[in-house]
């Protein structure tokens, strides 16, 4: 780890207001961050902690939440509105690390946290384009249990690790953002980059750019939805695949169905695909079957990924039976 | 061993053969089997306490002055040479003391080689340490960095540049087949076992199964990570270590820097956990290396990763089993095969080939392991080496031979349950796993199983699996203690024993009150420090049979010391030592207890403060003479999704035939851990070993999954509790064999709930899809 300067800002203004061409890094819980300055992953000689601005969950006008960018995982997850609006959401969120990280690690630092590919990690042992562009790919031709079946290129297949994001992907949630000259706001889907040529973009953020909170939609099908993570022990393990989905039915068709996914994919991945041949159709288990094949048609595996693609089929059908009920 | 060594175990053997068992060391079963204070009571651990205040003070925590901190640079290459190498950053770096590679390394021997024969010998990794540019792994250490303050030692090393020339590595284990290696013996077994004619019994067997199975490359994940601080005074090397081998690692570094084995002091009172991966490797080495050069103390602490790329763990196997069976399943043939990684550089054999030997009856056998030499760090013991992994294989085998007979698994086990060590004839000093069976069966309900479950929940199958477990006893020749007794009646027990969280202290402590005739609060134990007598590796489950056999040796010895001291003026007066017998503080004349006098009374009347004593574990010849064996019965209950193809374990039982229970409390943890980690091995854990480079892939808990918490099931241990009439206390050792069988009962059960075989661990949901 390179030494570097540590500051607390209590406000955005405070966050915002570094020196011109400081190359300052927000610091959020530290969970990841810290790790990846240990392991020379990143680099920063200068870290401004933002885990102190303005930790609020308040309604919206719309009957949606605003989630402040410091609020603790845990927070979230027990929030009594987030567990009855979108239980997708607190599950999702609990099913994420360990009840300690979840009380250390914020929103705003959930949403960037970055792959968990062990060729990303392993400084000096492996080539990564993330880390370093055009170094080349160690992970492509080597481990690949952990990596995209979805959206990867042939540069990187590295996964975005995150449950949260899985969950807010599939309601619709819209990132706020301040540089101190401009807000800005970007919904979930338009803020999380695919890799093609340029693996180590993840993101729209712009260099010094905070993200303040982020706004999720009032979404009546949430109330009926669940988020289930596949992986390799019962617990503290990253997915080898999750679904976030919610549905609403009425008079015994789909009336809204809300379908992401995680583990799959460089960044979360909303299945529009899949929703698209579900809406309006009336639910059953072939119904969530072709559901599934049509957004998988496009997967691609790597060798040690392949299994990920039956596993996201069958898992997609369970999660959607799980939520149709009886009516399917 | 060599073959002379065979023929030397193999004579001693037979000429054992024809003494009468009452000649041996054991020979008269031990009497404290009868008569038990505290043995056998439930003692909490005496370091409990300590360890829960954060008093008891680990390897990485012994407060020096002038303390030097340790990184390390690990290569990147398997095979290859350092071409160039930039340590002018890292030596300029703030905080830097000294950057040690091998150009500026002290001139250092390659350590000597744990072994059989000597005691003194811990070495695991035996190869030149930074000696040479050459790069025999990947992970090797290139440099070592010396700072102030930990963060300044790892932010140097980040600034190594290291430029390798590449060679090509054996990194692939189908590939080093054509290279195998058959040694004449593992251990001190044979190799090769043949006796009648497995291949025609396997031809004309009414059933039969043959199929090829196989278990990955594990990793040591012990809690507290390896690590030691290291100080050069007056030309003595002391160390503090985290070693289940003090008096061996002692003895390694005096050849390593061709010191006096007095010249070298190792302490390691508490070690947080072994497994087999504590004893000697590169980091200690370095550190007193790099110590010497600064002249400073030293401290090391492995990071997680760097444990990964120096320490080696259970080595990888593919072993092959075919059984015949009559019509009514009673074994014909046994065939064991296998190959299992150990490169040249590697001491300890993966003896699955021993599992099969002692199991069940059987009239013919056909027995033999063959050994791998790849560019990867050397393998070493891990929990049951050989039995973990070999019962997977057979235990995994007798399910698959009672399913194609249409038999219960149980049953079958049964029946072919050997009355003799079903090789060399020789009779069981004690063997009941039948009523193992009985009470694990009853305790689980066994009999709700179903040739193919039927059970389900929703989209979770059910399935109920069982296996046999087993370890074989071990005593070791040449544990000692010291027995001091005081003029307060108190006594003291000291050993350069250890203590990895099992209870040592505790059990021994306990064990010398009974054979003293003591309350437990007048008894201390002493061990961890090689200051005190010599003793052996804590390995091979044989610690607590070493010691009792030591404290048994040095109570005799003090028995004969303390009537003499005694003189004409005691009611002991003329007594020998065999008249004797230790009670109510003191010594009593056996069957006459009148004429009694306590420790005290003898001291004070012979104006002496204390009197010490030391025993010795004798050779351990009823090892030659019995088969000495613990087995178990494990059970599993667990449930699969068909959906994801997720595992739940959902039950486990074990009930084990081990001899005596010196301790329920200790003993239960230690069958239970083992359990657990028979979980592990079964479903979550493997090192992955990227074949292009040789790097392991998995170097952190992130990636290489131990079982968490919501992993655990509800976990009964149940024990037979029958003495072994041969083994001091009438116990045979525990550590090991709680975490053989497991790994066959889950795939057993596996099979049982979803019709699918899986051979090769871990059980990962994938093969289940
Ligand atoms: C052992 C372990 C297991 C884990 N398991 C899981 C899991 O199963 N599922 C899962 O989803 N996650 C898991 N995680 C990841 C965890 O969720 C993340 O580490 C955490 O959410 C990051 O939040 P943080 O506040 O600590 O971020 P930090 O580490 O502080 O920051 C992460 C990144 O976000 C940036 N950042 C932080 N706040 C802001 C802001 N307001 N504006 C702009 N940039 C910002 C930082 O600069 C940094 O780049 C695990 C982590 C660990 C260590």
């Amino acid at each position: 780890m390179t030494p570097f300067s540590y500051r607390v800002a209590t406000s955005t203004t405070e966050a915002l207001a570094a020196a011109p061409d400081s190359s300052e890094r927000f610091l959020g819980g530290g969970t990841n961050l810290v790790d990846l300055l240990r392991q020379n992953v990143e680099q920063a000689d200068a870290l401004v902690d933002v885990s102190r601005l303005p930790a609020s969950i308040d309604e919206t006008e719309d009957g949606g939440l605003w989630v402040g960018a410091a609020v603790r995982n845990t927070a979230l997850a027990a929030d009594p509105r987030i567990g009855a609006r979108y239980p997708m959401l607190s599950r999702a969120l609990l099913s994420g690390a360990s009840a300690q990280i979840r009380n250390m690690a914020t929103v705003g630092g959930n949403l960037l946290q970055r792959t968990r590919c062990a060729y990303f990690y392993d400084v000096p042992g492996a080539r990564c384009n993330k880390r370093v562009s055009g170094a080349g790919c160690d992970a492509i031709g080597g481990f690949t249990r952990y990596h995209a079946i979805l959206g990867a290129s042939e540069q990187c297949a590295a996964t975005h690790p995150s449950d949260m994001c899985v969950a807010l992907m599939a309601l619709d949630t819209v990132v706020h953002l301040d540089d101190g000259n401009e807000k800005r706001r970007l919904p979930l889907s338009e803020f999380y980059r695919l890799p093609g040529n340029t693996p180590h973009f993840e993101t729209e953020l712009r260099t010094g750019e905070l993200v303040t909170g982020i706004q999720i939609p009032s979404c009546r099908a949430a109330v009926n939805s669940t988020y289930r993570k596949v992986r390799d022990r019962s617990s503290y393990a990253f997915a080898l695949v999750s679904v976030a989905a919610a549905m609403r039915v009425e008079n015994g068709v789909i009336a809204d169905i809300r379908l992401a996914l995680g583990g799959v994919a460089p960044r979360p991945w909303r299945a529009a695909k899949a929703e698209a041949a579900l809406a309006g159709r009336a639910p059953s288990q072939e119904a969530f079957r072709n559901a599934a094949d049509a957004e998988l048609a496009d997967a691609r595996a790597l060798g040690g990924n392949a299994f990920k693609i039956p596993l996201a089929r069958s898992t997609i059908a369970a999660v959607l039976g799980e939520l149709a009920g009886d009516a399917a | 061993m060599s073959k002379l060594q065979n023929a030397i175990v193999g004579g001693v053997r037979r000429v054992l053969g024809q003494v009468p068992a009452g000649w041996l060391p054991g020979g008269t079963p031990d009497p404290l089997i009868q008569r038990r204070v505290s043995l056998g009571t439930q003692q909490p651990r005496i370091d409990g306490p300590d360890k829960v205040r954060g008093g008891a003070r680990f390897a990485a925590e012994v407060p020096m002055d002038g303390l030097l901190y340790t990184a390390l640079v690990h290569a990147t290459i398997a095979r290859g040479r350092i071409a160039e190498l930039d340590t002018g950053a890292a030596e300029a770096a703030p905080g830097v003391a000294l950057v040690m590679t091998h150009r500026n390394a002290p001139k250092l021997a390659v350590p000597p080689p744990i072994g059989m024969t000597s005691m003194k010998a811990a070495g695991n990794n035996i190869l030149p340490i930074m000696q040479d540019p050459e790069i025999r792994w990947n992970g090797q250490t290139v440099a070592l960095i010396l700072a102030e303050s930990q963060e300044e030692a790892d932010h140097a090393a980040t600034l190594v540049q290291v430029r390798y020339e590449t060679e090509r590595a054996r990194t692939r284990f189908e590939e080093a087949k054509a290279d195998a290696r058959t040694p004449d013996s593992i251990l001190i077994e044979k190799n090769r076992l043949l006796k009648g004619n497995a291949e025609a019994a396997l031809t004309a067997a009414a059933h039969r199964t043959d199929a090829v199975y196989r278990t990955p490359w594990y990793n040591h994940n012990p809690i507290e990570p390896h690590a030691a601080t290291v100080l050069w005074k007056d030309g003595r090397l002391i160390v503090h270590d985290a070693t289940q081998m003090l008096n061996g690692t002692a003895g390694s570094l005096a050849k390593v820097f061709g010191l006096k084995d007095d010249q070298v002091h190792v302490s390691s009172p508490f070690v947080g956990g072994g497994f087999g991966g504590k004893a000697l490797w590169d980091h200690q080495i370095l550190a007193a290396a790099a110590a010497k050069l600064a002249k400073r103390p030293v401290r090391i602490v492995l990071r997680r990763s760097s444990m990964y790329r120096l320490i080696g763990g259970r080595a990888e196997t593919e072993q092959r089993v075919a059984l015949a069976a009559d019509a009514r399943g009673k074994l014909t043939a046994l065939l064991h095969h296998g190959y299992s990684v150990k490169p040249l550089h590697s001491v300890c054999d993966e003896q699955y080939g021993l599992t099969g030997r002692s199991l069940y009856a059987c009239e013919s056998f056909d027995i033999v392991q063959h050994h791998l030499d790849l560019d990867v760090v050397a393998n070493t013991f891990m929990r049951g080496p050989g039995e973990a992994v070999g019962t997977f294989a057979i235990e995994s085998a007798i399910d698959e031979l009672a399913h194609d007979i249409g038999m219960d698994p149980v049953a079958l086990r049964l029946r072919n349950l050997p009355d003799r060590d079903p090789v060399s004839g020789a009779p069981h000093s004690q063997s009941d796993p039948a009523k193992a069976w009985q009470m694990g069966a009853d305790q689980f309900g066994w009999n709700r199983w179903e040739r193919r479950s039927t059970r389900r929940e929703g989209e979770w199958r059910l399935g109920l699996g069982c296996a046999t477990g087993t370890f074989p006893y071990a005593r070791m020749p040449g544990m000692s203690v010291r027995i001091t007794v005081d003029d307060e009646g108190r006594a003291t027990v000291a050993s350069a024993a250890h203590e990895m969280g099992m209870g040592t202290a505790t059990v021994q402590r306990q064990h010398a009150a009974d054979r003293l005739g003591l309350p437990l609060e007048r008894v201390d134990v002493r061990i961890g420090d090689t200051s005190l007598p010599f003793a052996t590796m804590a390995g091979g489950s044989s610690q607590t049979a070493s010691l009792g056999a030591a404290i048994t040796a040095a109570s005799s010895k003090l028995a004969g010391e303390l009537v003499r001291l005694a003189g004409n003026d005691t009611p002991l007066a003329g007594l020998r030592a065999n008249d004797l017998e230790f009670a109510e503080g003191g010594l009593r004349c056996v069957g006459d207890p009148s004429r009694q006098e306590s420790f005290a009374s003898i001291l004070r009347r012979a104006g002496r403060r204390q009197i010490s004593v030391e025993g010795e574990s004798s050779a351990p010849l009823e090892m030659l003479k019995f088969a000495m064996h613990s087995t178990s019965a494990i059970f599993c209950e667990l449930r699969v999704s068909e959906a994801t193809g997720e595992v739940r374990v959902t039950r486990l039982v074990g009930a084990f035939d081990c001899g005596r229970i010196l301790n329920p409390k200790t003993a239960a943890s230690q069958f239970r851990g083992g359990m657990i980690m028979g979980l592990g091995m079964a479903l979550t854990e493997e090192t992955l070993l990227d074949p292009r480079n040789g790097r392991i892939m998995s170097a952190s808990l992130t990636d290489y999954h131990v079982p968490v918490h919501l992993d655990l099931p509800e976990i009964d241990v149940l024990w037979t509790d029958i003495p072994d009439p041969r083994a001091p206390m009438g116990a045979r050792g525990i550590g090991e064999i709680g975490i053989t069988g497991v790994a066959a009962a889950v795939a057993n059960a596996v099979f049982n709930a979803t019709g699918k075989r899986v051979r090769d661990l871990p059980i990962t949901l994938d093969k289940l899809l």
